[in-house]
């Protein structure tokens, strides 16, 4: 049969390139356009080489946010991930009330994110927030826009709050893909309840468990909205995290070019340490198999 | 190792089970002897596997007793039970080596671990993966898998009882007959009690001393080998054992005549009036298709299987099976059937009755 030669058919993917060049393409490289040129008004810009990104690693305020970030970072999954495990394995299997906790459990992760927080805004206020009001009756000095460590357990409570649920959602739906006789068979072994949960439910989660780790880092390495409405990135400058601070330089102070270098690299660092993540847990995946 | 009584012991899966069919296994009473090896017969969704799930534990009867050597157990957990069992599907622990699966039962409960490394190779060697004893469970083949569960269903010398239900469906067919047959020559050597689900009928005969027949929840007959062949206690059994199963024809029996869509035959034993669904089975070996004497049939084909010939006629609209020998002569003019006596049964609504010699 002969072949039909159609070159229009190229067309049909035209929708999809202009929406990816709009979308993701055109705004990246204006990101890069800007990190490497400078201006002094008048929309007249020339070259400047790197030096913008010599500029933003010799910086300490922007190793300062990396650090918060990182520390932020390894905080949330340090508790989100045990506690969104403990959260599965005592959720109710099968039945109404199984339903009901996963309705329960997705609420949070259905509120928008400024609402998020405003919501603990509000509740942390020692005047008229339930949180605040309650902890300043007991006697214990609580107020987040003065104290830093306040501030800090404000916020990680918060996104303990609004994504332990997604946590525990995944691991639930990988507990759930457990076949029954796992179980039968480690009763008959007589294994404990701890070698249960280290030899089958730990390894058949392990999946699942990537890629909640996975999101969760990503997510909370960009975090914004929510630590921004409740403290500003303050008091001080503690709770200044990588995307406050880039907000702050780019549309505060107008630092076009540092903040198109930082953000560059910011980019960088995220898609480095995903990929390194990914790698490692992999290769544990597949170890001896 | 331990003589296992079912006391009264019936389970539904539902709470406040009414009548008769809401019981997934239906009222039992019955004693599996200390060290013998049973085969657990019957089609799919019987009640097999719940029956072995109770008495490992892993299910709790809705009614009834379980007693190990008269203590009674109906109450205690898995552990306490101490049984092995195997399941159909192979259960293995992915992140640990062959090794440390087949130890993991000994190791839980707190063996000797000089005397585990040498239980454990002993067991590596039985089920033939002595050289993968150190590789991670986790790539392995299905049937790998699978022997490596049936070694850890082995690994423990002092079990109560071994229960395997359906173990061997993911193994092929090489491989099978030789576990079976290091199933049987375990049996022999330690003696355990031994129940061993399967709806392989030539799995069942093989492997057990006595074979437990289940059909809709109820235990139907349970016999040797041969008193299953020869006088199936319920239709049930004479269908699901033999290829093929036994003949069951519709009959009126008054005495020792049966009277078949009205050609009559003699029977070996004598019967009262009997009332209800009136049917006599003989197996397709004890049918001859002669050119004499006899119940008229219609051949519709013959099939050679090999060793011997299934003829497959039809009598009065009913089928019926007849197996001839390999060298026997089938021609056209053979048209009638005749039975061997001595191996007609009369059943009863299903169940096989009992005459009294003529």
């Amino acid at each position: 049969m002969e072949k039909t030669v159609n070159q229009k058919a190229w067309f049909l993917i035209l929708p999809v390139l202009l929406l990816v060049a709009f979308s993701a393409v055109i705004p990246l490289m204006t990101v890069v356009n800007y990190s490497v040129q400078d201006t002094f008004g008048k929309n007249e810009f020339f070259w400047v080489g790197l030096e913008w990104f010599e500029e933003m690693l010799g910086s300490d305020r922007m190793w300062d946010a990396l650090g918060r970030q990182i520390m932020f970072s390894a905080i949330i999954l340090t508790i989100q991930i045990p506690l969104g495990i403990f959260v599965a394995l005592n959720m109710p299997k099968s039945g109404f009330w199984s339903s009901f906790c996963l309705v329960m459990m997705s609420l949070p992760l259905l509120i928008p994110w400024n609402v998020v927080g405003t919501i603990w805004q509000i509740f942390g206020r020692v005047d008229i927030g339930l949180l605040g009001y309650t902890l300043d009756a007991l006697g214990i000095s609580y107020n987040y826009t003065q104290n830093s460590f306040a501030a800090w357990a404000t916020i990680i409570v918060m996104d303990v709050w609004h994504w332990t649920s997604l946590v525990a959602l995944l691991a639930f739906a990988g507990l759930k893909s457990i076949p029954d006789a796992y179980y039968q068979a480690a009763k008959i072994d007589q294994a404990s309840r701890w070698a249960i949960f280290r030899y089958i439910e730990l390894p058949k989660m392990m999946g699942v468990l990537m890629i909640a780790i996975l999101l969760r880092f990503m997510d909370s390495f960009m975090i914004y909205t929510e630590p921004f409405v409740v403290t500003g990135g303050g008091p001080g400058n503690s709770t200044t995290l990588l995307s406050i601070d880039l907000v702050k330089m780019a549309l505060g102070q107008f630092d076009l070019g540092p903040a198109a270098a930082f953000s560059i690299m910011y980019y960088l660092v995220i898609l480095l340490i995903s990929w390194v993540f990914y790698t490692v847990m992999s290769n544990l995946d597949n170890k001896g198999a | 190792m331990a003589k296992i009584t079912l006391d009264n012991l019936a389970h539904a899966y539902y709470p406040n089970p009414k009548s008769e069919d809401d019981f997934a296994l239906k009222e039992l009473n019955h004693d599996w002897a200390d060290g013998e090896a049973y085969a657990l017969l019957g089609s799919s969704g019987c009640g097999k596997s719940t029956l072995l799930n109770i008495i490992s534990g892993l299910l709790h009867p809705s009614q009834g007793r379980i007693l190990f050597d008269d203590h009674d157990v109906t109450h205690a957990t898995t552990a306490d039970r101490n049984i092995a069992q195997v399941f159909q599907f192979p259960v293995v622990y992915d992140t640990m080596t062959v090794r440390d699966n087949l130890a993991f039962p000994l190791k839980n409960r707190g063996a000797d671990p000089s005397y585990i490394k040498q239980r454990v190779q002993q067991i590596g060697q039985m089920i033939g993966m002595e050289a993968m004893l150190d590789k991670r469970a986790r790539g392995l083949t299905a049937d790998a898998k699978q022997k490596i569960s049936l070694g850890r269903g082995m690994v423990r010398e002092d079990v109560n009882a071994l229960l395997f239900d359906e173990p061997l469906t993911v193994i092929d067919p090489h491989m099978k007959w030789e576990l079976r047959t290091q199933l049987k020559s375990l049996h022999h050597e330690f003696g355990h009690t031994m129940i061993y689900v399967t709806h392989d009928q030539t799995e069942a005969l093989t492997f057990a001393d006595k074979v437990v027949v289940m059909y809709d929840g109820r235990v139907v007959q349970i016999g040797t080998p041969q008193e299953l062949f020869e006088r199936p206690e319920h239709t049930f059994v004479g269908y699901f054992i033999g290829s093929p199963g036994m003949n069951v024809i519709p009959a009126e029996v008054s005495g020792n005549l049966a009277n078949v869509h009205g050609a009559s035959l003699t029977l070996p034993r004598g019967y009262a009036s009997l009332t209800g669904k009136v049917e006599i089975g003989v197996r397709p070996e004890f049918v001859m298709l002669t050119a004499g004497e006899g119940l008229p049939v219609t051949v519709r084909r013959v099939e050679d299987v090999g060793r011997h010939k299934i003829v497959r006629a039809a009598l009065f609209g009913n089928d019926i099976n007849v197996v001839a020998g390999e060298g026997q002569e089938i021609s056209p003019d053979m048209t009638r059937i005749s039975f061997d006596p001595a191996h007609v049964n009369v059943y009863v609504d299903d169940w096989l009755t009992q005459g009294e010699a003529a």
